[in-house]
Order: structure tokens, then C-alpha cells, then sequence
């Protein structure tokens, strides 16, 4: 336990502002080049983990405990949000036949 | 500290072959690899009820289910829509701006350069539970009615419609 305790107070937290803005980008970036809706909405996951691990790095450094406990909060909403849409994708295949968000423009005109 | 930079590797690897890969079902598979360093990435921060969290509900449940629903549509390759390479090139540089944007902003913090843990025990279990039922005991009901209307919306959203089948 010391062990891991004297291992986070060697790394700035500065670094772990950039690494979780390296894995946001990567979760922008999947969102622009797939069609695949499956592949989109795991781009999604990876940007809410990647606030998740910030709010929980500014928690340790700051002693708040207030921060892990809104990262519970947000893991419970992921929880739901995950199955609502993969409901509706489910739903759209059904119609469909395909998970390319590109048919999806019945809403445009 | 070197196995921080060590996982942080393993991270950014993972989740940059869950947005390349061709196949659906290895960018799943991908994508528990990256939730799994984050979990050691909790256990590194001495967050050991999130690390618990989520190894269970991001890597048991919500893989889970992505692998269900994978499989129930028979996705593979030959099917999986692709953008043009202009798009993608587009996409990237977007990308690579923004996080040019984000880390050009940190440097200009300077407050941040802190590197102390004052209290090491706040993200032990019985720590977070006891704020979690003191200070954020409504939330945390609220939490419940949410998770109750998303099973109600998912399953009325999934069932197939009487009326066509007739």
C-alpha cells in the first residue's frame, strides 16, 4: 500500500492532464473517421473513462473526496446510457439491416 | 513512476487500435484491454473502490452487453463501412488540434505542478462509502430512478413491435 502511495506522489499531475487528453482526442478522432454506430459509441466510452480518470487523479492529489464519488455518479450514468443506446442501435439494425450512420438522414432535407 | 508511463503506453496503444481496427468484434476486445488500465491506473491513484467499480461494471456489464449485441448482428469485415481517406486525414488533423489546443492550455498552468497526497485514504472503500451516504445520500437515490427508467426505456425500446408480427 505505502508502496503505491510513494509511487503516485513521484508523478506530477500535469501528466495525467495529458494523458487524459491524449485518450479524448483518440475518442474525438473515432467518433469523426467511423460510420460503424458500434464503433462511434465506444469512442463515446473512451472519452467519459477519460474524464473519469482525470476527476479521479485531481481527487487523490487535491484529498477531496467528492471527486471519486462524482466519478461513481458518472459510471452509473454510463451504465444507462449504454443500454438506452444499444437499444436504439438494435432498433436501427432492425429497420435497417446495417449500422452505417450514413442511412440515417431521413431527418435531413 | 515508471510503471505509470509504462501503462499510460499500454493505454494510449489500446485505444488507438479500438478506433483503427477493421474487425467490430477486436475493437471490443480492444476496448477491455483499455478498461483494463484503467483499473490499474485506479489502483495506482490508491483508488481502490473505483478500481473495483470499474472493473466490474465497465469490464463485466457494459462489455459485456457490447459483445451481445456485436454478435447478434453478424458485423465482420467485408460489411464494416469505411469513410474515404480524406475524411480520415481531415479527422485526424481535427484531432491532433485539439489536442495541440489542450496541452498548449496546460502549459500555462502553473498551479497544477503540485505532486503530494495529503490524505492517501480517501479512495478506500469505507472512506467513500461513508461520504456516499452522508454528504450525497440524495444523488445516490436519484441514481436509482435513473438506472430504473433506462431499463424500462431499453426493454420498450428493444421488444418487438406486436403490431408488425401480427
Amino acid at each position: 500500500m505505502d508502496n503505491f502511495v510513494s509511487t503516485i506522489q513521484t508523478v506530477p499531475l500535469n501528466h495525467y492532464l495529458i494523458l487524459s487528453s491524449i485518450i479524448f482526442t483518440i475518442g474525438v478522432i473515432g467518433v469523426l473517421i467511423r460510420r460503424n454506430a458500434i464503433i462511434i459509441f465506444m469512442s463515446v466510452e473512451l472519452m467519459l473513462n477519460a474524464v473519469n480518470l482525470l476527476l479521479t487523479a485531481f481527487s487523490a492529489y487535491s484529498g477531496d473526496a467528492a471527486g471519486q464519488v462524482f466519478v461513481f455518479f458518472i459510471m452509473a450514468l454510463a451504465a444507462a446510457e449504454v443500454a438506452v443506446g444499444l437499444a436504439i442501435i438494435v432498433m436501427v439494425y432492425r429497420n435497417t439491416s446495417s449500422v452505417d450512420i450514413n442511412i440515417l438522414n431521413r431527418l435531413k432535407w | 513512476m515508471i510503471l505509470f508511463y509504462l501503462v499510460s503506453l499500454l493505454t494510449i496503444t489500446f485505444s488507438l487500435l479500438v478506433i483503427f481496427t477493421k474487425n467490430p468484434i477486436y475493437s471490443v476486445l480492444y476496448l477491455i484491454a483499455t478498461f483494463f488500465t484503467f483499473t490499474i491506473h485506479y489502483v495506482l491513484l490508491n483508488a481502490q473502490f473505483l478500481a473495483v467499480v470499474n472493473f466490474i461494471v465497465y469490464m463485466g456489464a457494459i462489455m459485456v452487453l457490447f459483445l451481445f449485441v456485436l454478435m447478434l448482428m453478424n458485423l465482420n469485415k467485408e460489411t464494416e463501412p469505411m469513410k474515404s481517406n480524406l475524411i480520415k486525414i481531415i479527422a485526424v488533423i481535427a484531432g491532433g488540434s485539439l489536442l495541440v489546443t489542450l496541452v498548449g492550455s496546460f502549459k500555462q498552468l502553473s498551479t497544477l505542478g503540485i505532486s503530494t497526497v495529503d490524505k492517501p485514504e480517501i479512495g478506500l472503500v469505507e472512506n467513500l462509502g461513508k461520504v456516499l451516504f452522508s454528504d450525497f445520500l440524495l444523488p445516490f437515490e436519484v441514481s436509482s430512478i435513473l438506472l430504473l427508467s433506462a431499463m424500462v426505456g431499453a426493454v420498450l425500446l428493444a421488444k418487438k413491435d406486436k403490431s408488425e408480427n401480427g
